[in-house]
């Protein structure tokens, strides 16, 4: 007989295990931990409720009970009588204002249109390498192609042009395994000699396949920005990899032109450089030369932004161990050798987020042509729109939506720069 | 056995300068020197050519000519009749004021937003993270005209405050924020006081010395004496003491609404104000996220550990966590005060008159001279930026961990 016979009840089975108690699950558990955690804390959400309760108060009425079909500010006041709301028909107004700036030919606006999709379809590849890797023939081809859809005249420039970096790419092969620097030299040389003789075709046959010809002072809006954008960022990487490899290098002369050009650069706001586009360079060009402005522009924004982009690369390369820079020795590779395999390829991935955020702040510093009285989506906002009789007087609407632009394209690039680096960690961790 | 080692000597030969690496290096460097004088006496050519042909020489002579016109925001005095170069210190004045009005407000936003955003309150942090995204992905060109343009459209306007039926009122009768900028009194330093001020100043430095003394006491002998009150009682005694001995020598001049406008007080500008403001809340977001990376670059084994020494947890903060934290923030911070300054020369889009406003913009028009303005523009901005990283080596370098 056992012990548990004289004692009136002992549970034989388990009990069935209780829910946690309602304060320590779920939603309830959420809001306890994060957001009513202390008096302080509750103190900090009710505040916060408070001003996104304000900022909305304020902001979804006047989205909401905005007006999108009115023909003047005035009428949209009329209609609306006091009541909040916005007047977005300044927007779908002044929509192909906005994106393509006046003076573009509006029957021309299905180019610039063609340019921006062609251009998403010849960036892709160079953004997600699981593309396939055809496609980088199209990138390849698409600064000919958006040149002489945006510009305009006869497709034999760009085509002219084309040939030019063919033949000195033919050539540059042909010659790469004798040296670097001759091939690099005969490649310039022979890009140089076809686009000579070519321009001598196209001058002479400025009606084949021609465009109409739009003068870049026509190009205007959010597409001049993004044009300045794309041009420069795309110019300035080459040029700055080269500013940092020459800021690195054993060679005395080669380095202290390299820290004077990136020093000076660096060491003055942009607006100056802008200015320096638009009164001073003329003065060093040869008499009579007339140049454009946006070239001139580009110019100038490309050697900003490539110091910037041989700052962030020289953070790359110092953040190389020195034991693969003596490792490519070793191997008996040359300079350009290792540069080419070895070094760059590391030093690059490592300064990815530097030159997505150079870039981000190059995009939005294409802005500040506007002061210079070019039209670029600021320009057009201060300048044709807020000027104009029927719009006088509408800043949060125009304002707000340069604001919403601007913030997607940056926000995406940077969250793209966020994804590139998870893809690129190829470390253990 | 003779070593095998030895290099016979060769005799220089031509085809060395490419083909030797010794002496590669010489052609190189031979051939950019080269390039360079070339270019840069073409440059030269050019201009000269350029010059002549518009009978233009290079000459700074106009900055001693009257400019011509006014500055209405301006800390020294000027008018019309003074020369181009005293126009130009008025810029020059006005950039570093924006300026450090700029620095000190982006950083008191920039470190409250980056805490904030690392507070484990989940709307807190949201709205601050969403605060950042938005100020750091849009031009800032964009937000000096947004804030100057609804500044302009939101606030009374002076006659607002006229009549018997006024709708806008002085703040605490002597602040007044219009639509045109805002009027604050103004004090005024009576004869005596200097010494007050003076004083001031002393009592300053006193709690600077107090401070220290108090250090070298703790880790002298041991002995933790107070600071913070000491400090205040420093801060406020002997300045409000003499400020009565003195027969109260500092007086305010109150702004007050005569005619059309307000007279009196510090009147500043609504360009400087939405300038001012434009920059800071964009800046602070880049110092934000700098001040989030430098406390989250402190490992919390520091905390853990300071916290097992038994360190309150307002020591943890300012003899551990602060002083390591410090080492990652403010090398950044001190390059975006750099990018606050040369981002302030955007104030000609809302026309206040910086340097960028003056000396690049009214003078280069009325005398069209191009060349020489824009070289001096430079050559401020250039100095600057270089003495300020000048400065930044060297406390680079003071703040070196010292590996023993």
């Amino acid at each position: 007989m056992s012990r548990t016979d004289n004692i009136a009840f002992v549970r034989s089975d388990m009990l069935p295990e209780m829910p946690p108690p309602t304060a320590e699950t779920g939603a309830i558990k959420w809001l306890r931990e994060n957001l009513f955690s202390s008096a302080f804390n509750t103190i900090l959400t009710l505040l916060s409720l408070y001003v996104i309760f304000q900022l909305l108060q304020g902001f979804l009425p006047w989205l909401l009970g905005g007006y999108w079909t009115t023909s003047s500010l005035r009428e949209c006041r009329d209609i609306l009588d006091g009541a909040s709301g916005g007047c977005f028909s300044v927007l779908t107004e002044r929509w192909n204002q906005l994106l393509f700036g006046f003076k573009y030919p509006p029957d021309q606006y299905w180019r610039m249109a063609l340019v921006f999709v062609l251009m998403l379809g010849a960036v892709a590849p160079v953004l997600y390498q699981k593309l396939p890797r055809k496609m980088l023939y199209f990138t390849g081809l698409f600064p000919f192609l958006g040149f002489w859809l945006i510009w305009g005249g006869t497709i034999l420039t760009p085509i002219v042009i084309l040939a030019g970096f063919i033949a000195g790419y033919v050539a540059f092969r042909r010659l790469e395994h004798n040296s670097f620097a001759m091939a690099a030299l005969g490649g310039i040389i022979s890009a140089w000699i076809v686009i000579w003789l070519g321009g001598f075709i196209s001058g002479s046959m400025s009606g084949f396949i021609a465009l109409e010809s739009v003068p870049s002072r026509d190009l205007g809006g959010f597409m001049l920005n993004l044009i300045l954008g794309v041009v420069c960022v795309s110019l300035s990487l080459p040029i700055g990899i080269a500013l940092a490899l020459g800021r690195q290098s054993d060679l005395l002369i080669i380095k202290w032109i390299c820290v004077v050009f990136i020093e000076f650069i660096r060491g003055v706001p942009l607006i100056t450089l802008l200015f320096v586009a638009n009164v001073v360079l003329g003065y060093f060009l040869p008499p009579g030369t007339n140049f454009d402005l946006i070239l001139r522009v580009i110019i100038m924004i490309t050697m900003f932004s490539s110091a910037y982009i041989a700052e962030v690369i020289r953070g790359g390369l110092a953040a190389l161990p020195s034991g693969q820079f003596e490792a490519a020795n070793s191997l008996g590779l040359d300079y350009a050798q290792s540069m080419q395999l070895i070094i760059l390829p590391q030093a690059l991935k490592i300064s990815i987020p530097g030159i997505v955020n150079v870039a981000v702040g190059l995009f939005k510093d294409t802005t500040l042509v506007s002061v210079i009285s070019m039209f670029d989506l600021v320009g057009m906002i201060r300048g044709p729109i807020l000027a104009s009789t029927e719009w006088n007087g509408v800043y949060w609407e125009l304002w707000s939506f340069a604001v919403l632009l601007f913030f997607v394209v940056c926000f995406s690039i940077s969250k793209y720069s966020q994804w590139l680096e998870q893809q690129l960690r190829t470390d253990h961790r | 056995m003779a070593t095998l080692s030895d290099v016979p000597s060769e005799s220089f030969r031509l085809s060395m300068l490419i083909n030797d690496k010794r002496y590669r290096s010489y052609t190189f460097q031979f051939i950019a020197l080269l390039l360079l004088v070339v270019a840069f006496s073409y440059l030269g050519y050019n201009l000269a050519k350029n010059l002549q042909a518009a009978g233009l020489n290079i000459s700074y002579s106009f900055l001693g000519d009257p400019a011509g016109y006014d500055i209405n925001q301006r800390l020294i005095d000027y008018n019309s009749q003074s020369s181009h170069w005293r126009a130009s210190l008025v810029g020059v004045l006005n950039t570093l004021l924006v300026a450090f009005l700029g620095c000190i407000t982006a950083t008191i936003i920039g470190v409250f937003v980056g805490v904030l955003r690392l507070s484990n309150n989940w709307i807190v942090s949201k709205l601050m993270s969403v605060y950042v995204e938005i100020f750091r992905n849009v031009p800032v060109l964009i937000w000096i005209l947004m804030i100057m343009a609804v500044f302009t459209a939101v606030l009374p306007k002076p006659k607002d405050y006229r009549g018997a039926d006024a709708t806008a009122s002085m703040v605490a009768d002597s602040f007044a924020f219009t639509g045109r900028g805002f009027y604050l009194p103004k004090p005024i330093f009576n004869d005596g006081s200097g010494i007050v001020v003076a004083v001031f100043l002393l009592s300053i430095a006193g709690i600077f010395f107090y401070r220290r003394y108090a250090k070298k006491a703790l880790f002298e002998r041991g002995q933790l004496l107070p600071t913070f009150l000491p400090s205040v009682a420093i801060f406020f005694i002997p300045s409000i003491l003499f400020f009565f001995i003195m027969g109260q020598p500092i007086s305010l001049d109150y702004p007050a609404l005569k005619g059309f406008n307000f007279q009196g007080g510090i009147y500043m500008r609504a360009s400087l104000i939405s300038l001012w403001f434009a920059l800071s809340i964009y800046t602070a977001a880049f110092i934000a996220e700098n001040v989030r990376a430098g406390i989250l670059s402190v490992s919390a084994g520091q905390t853990e550990a300071a916290a097992s020494l038994g360190l309150r947890p307002n020591r943890i903060m300012n003899l551990v966590v602060l002083p390591q934290a410090l080492r990652v923030i403010i090398p950044p911070l001190i390059s975006h005060f750099l990018n606050l300054t040369k981002n302030s020369s955007l104030a000609i889009a809302v026309g206040y008159m910086d340097l960028t406003g003056t000396l690049g913009g009214i003078t280069l028009n009325q005398t069209g001279r191009a060349i020489e303005t824009i070289l001096l523009l430079m050559a401020f901005y250039l100095t600057i930026s270089l003495s300020i990283s000048a400065i930044m080596n060297v406390y680079n370098n003071s703040i070196k961990l010292r590996e023993r």
